[in-house]
């Protein structure tokens, strides 16, 4: 019984940081039908900014990894908007094929420009927060576990709230239903989509960091695994579903890590991708997305 | 007043080299070498040299082997693809070496061992540990023990020295090194009379390793043999730490890096891993060897130079036992090496050209590397 509870919390652990990761594929779909690829290299920037600012912040403090995650956020976001900026936004209008392959582009662009600053070998990511390990009976919970979970639930309840209770959420939802419509009734959409790429950046450098304390080796290909399992993550829940991503994303870290830690562990990444399939064959629209007509 | 004294200068420099050179009137014994001098593993290569050089110099002090002195021509493959191949042909039809010593690394190792083959030159390689280097022929040695052997040594590591007799293996189901290690580990611990309770696996690039280590937990195990790189060995260590999980883990020399200390921390201490040598050996052969070393060269040996050394005076052994420079006497003489004390352990050479030879076992204690014993097979 201890196992299957310390698996469950090891599962969603991980799973929330994949949620984090699927939230801006998810945001960015739901506002402009494209998978945005870099999304999992501006987690992996994340990172690297929370390593070189961890090292000027008092170490083992609450205060400085607060420091630490909001100068990430912050970083990425503004990373984010200057990728949809000189990326994509030039491309409004065109095929999707052709921003899917620039997406691509921006991804390797990222990936290699980071070997080229932060150099290929793997470095170690300061201990920004207090780390403890706290027992009860057999289950152990390390306080970075908590912290994971912690920081990922406050950010999913604040996107809830910005989504739907603020005016840009209003205008966000607007322009994902119908971007002319929106621009019809005066909504800018320019600044919505810089603002959706930003607050989706924003979350996966917080994942990126939050990655970070967890597995604190950090390089400039760490995104590609757990950016390829959180787009999975946003499917399974239905993607351009905010809750959908959420829940994709919590269901994938302990399905995984069941498996992992079962005897079939070789075979772990086939076995959560099979239920993925399963899952698209009975539930196209993924688990919480609803099947939409397309206008022909 | 100037020019006379350069002139003296000279007078006596050619009388000594005539002496030297004229007395035993013989041609020196060519020994070829290849090694990555420069481009991006010239750190490896340097220190190769270094081990290689040494060897060559102690042999010449002592009077050079069957009364010639050695003389060792060295040439830089540029740590390149490619180059091995051209510089071992040049070695052995332009120089006419007797034996070609290199490489450090599987990949060019494999490029001049077809070469040395077809010219029937034996090629002794310090450190390819890639098992089909010696599957090239029978003029193909190597000095250093190859890749599975490390999971024999810790098996037996764990059962005699450690006395543990409940085991769990972590390896990487993506590296054939890491399942031939887990083989051989689990092979060698069952003979012994240990149990393999359990096998996990992981894959390439992970780094959430707490779903494995927490059904390793529960299985109740005595320690943990983990054959796989310094990254993984460190988040696993950590985790391990964090689960609560507190026996024993042991490695092999992919975990010898100081990442693995700056990664794992305080989660590393007491693990145990296997590597090819010990400076802090304080065995007399090895102990004297360094001594020596670090009065050539003013630092520490290490794996890569001790393994050149072996190389070189392996070599020059079996010229001694052979009487002659004659290529396939030289041969045999060299697959008859057994019980050669060299600095990283006795080497005799098996059916297959790949000695078997002792380990050392290292442990972490406080925050450093430190030796802990040495295993024999």
């Amino acid at each position: 019984m201890s196992e299957f509870l310390q698996q469950l919390l090891n599962g969603l652990s991980l799973g929330a940081i994949y949620a984090l990761i699927a939230l801006g594929y998810t945001m960015v779909y739901g506002v402009l039908r494209f998978i945005n690829f870099a999304h999992s290299d501006v987690f992996m920037v994340g990172a690297f900014i929370g390593y070189y600012i961890g090292q000027h912040v008092p170490q083992d403090t609450v205060g400085g990894g607060l420091i630490v995650l909001l100068a990430g956020m912050l970083g990425c976001a503004l990373l984010g908007m200057l990728i949809e900026r000189f990326a994509y936004r030039p491309l409004r209008g065109a095929a999707t094929l052709n921003v899917l392959i620039t997406a691509i582009g921006v991804s390797l662009l990222l990936e290699y420009s980071g070997q080229v600053f932060f150099g290929a070998t793997p470095r170690t990511f300061p201990s920004v927060f207090p780390s403890t390990n706290f027992a009860f009976g057999d289950l152990v919970i390390s306080s970075n576990q908590v912290v994971v979970i912690v920081v990922a639930t406050l950010l999913m309840v604040a996107l809830e709230f910005i989504v739907h209770r603020t005016k840009i959420g209003t205008a966000m939802r607007a322009v994902s239903l119908n971007p002319k419509a929106a621009q019809l009734v005066g909504v800018n959409n320019d600044v919505v989509i810089s603002f959706t790429f930003g607050l989706g950046s924003a979350l996966a450098g917080a994942g990126g960091i939050l990655y970070a304390m967890n597995y604190p080796s950090i390089d400039p290909l760490m995104g590609v695994m757990p950016g390829l399992k959180a787009f999975v993550a946003a499917v399974l829940g239905g993607i351009g579903n905010i809750p959908g991503a959420a829940l994709g994303g919590l269901l994938l870290g302990t399905v995984e890590t069941f498996v992992n830690g079962s005897q079939w562990s070789t075979y772990k990444d086939a076995i959560a991708f099979a239920i993925l399939i399963i899952i698209l064959l009975f539930r196209p629209a993924g688990l919480l997305g609803k099947v939409s007509i397309e206008k022909v | 007043m100037f020019t006379r004294s350069v002139f003296q200068v000279l007078c006596a420099a050619l009388l000594a080299l005539s002496l030297s050179n004229g007395l035993p009137a013989q041609e020196p014994i060519k020994i070829g070498e290849f090694a990555s001098l420069t481009g991006k593993e010239a750190t490896y290569g340097q220190t190769v040299h270094k081990g290689t050089l040494f060897a060559i110099e102690e042999i010449n002090a002592a009077g050079g082997v069957l009364g010639r002195k050695l003389e060792l021509i060295t040439e830089d493959n540029q740590s390149k693809a490619g180059e091995s191949a051209t510089v071992v042909k040049k070695l052995i039809s332009r120089d006419k070496v007797v034996a070609v010593l290199g490489e450090l690394t599987s990949g060019r190792t494999l490029e001049a061992a077809p070469i040395c083959q077809a010219a029937k030159i034996p090629l002794i390689s310090p450190g390819a540990t890639n098992v089909s280097v010696t599957a090239k022929g029978n003029y193909i040695f190597r000095v250093c023990f190859i890749d599975d052997f490390q999971g024999t040594v810790m098996a037996k590591f764990a059962y005699d020295s450690l006395k543990l007799h409940r085991v769990a293996i972590l390896s990487s189901a993506s590296s054939a090194q890491s399942v031939g290690l887990a083989k051989y580990f689990r092979e060698r611990f069952t003979a012994a009379g240990g149990t393999v309770v359990l096998e996990q696996k992981y894959g390439e690039g992970d780094k959430d390793f707490r779903a494995q280590l927490t059904a390793i937990k529960a299985a109740g195990v005595e320690g943990v043999f983990v054959p796989g790189y310094y990254t993984e060995a460190a988040l696993i260590s950590k985790q391990a730490r964090d689960l609560g999980l507190t026996v024993p883990l042991l490695g092999v020399d992919g975990w010898e890096s100081s990442e693995l200390i700056s990664i794992g921390g305080a989660a590393v201490e007491g693990a145990y891993f296997s590597t090819h040598y010990s400076a802090e050996n304080q065995a007399p052969g090895v102990a004297a060897f360094n001594a020596r070393f670090r009065s050539r060269w003013g630092h520490d040996s290490d794996a890569l130079s001790a393994l050149a050394y072996d190389a070189a005076m392996v070599l020059a052994d079996a010229i001694k036992r052979a009487g002659t420079t004659e290529s396939a006497k030289l041969r045999d003489a060299l697959a008859g090496t057994k019980d050669y004390a060299g600095a990283t352990g006795k080497i005799t050479f098996d059916a297959q050209r790949n000695p078997t030879k002792s380990a050392v076992v290292l442990t972490v204690k406080n925050g450093r590397f430190s030796f802990l014993q040495d295993v024999n097979p």
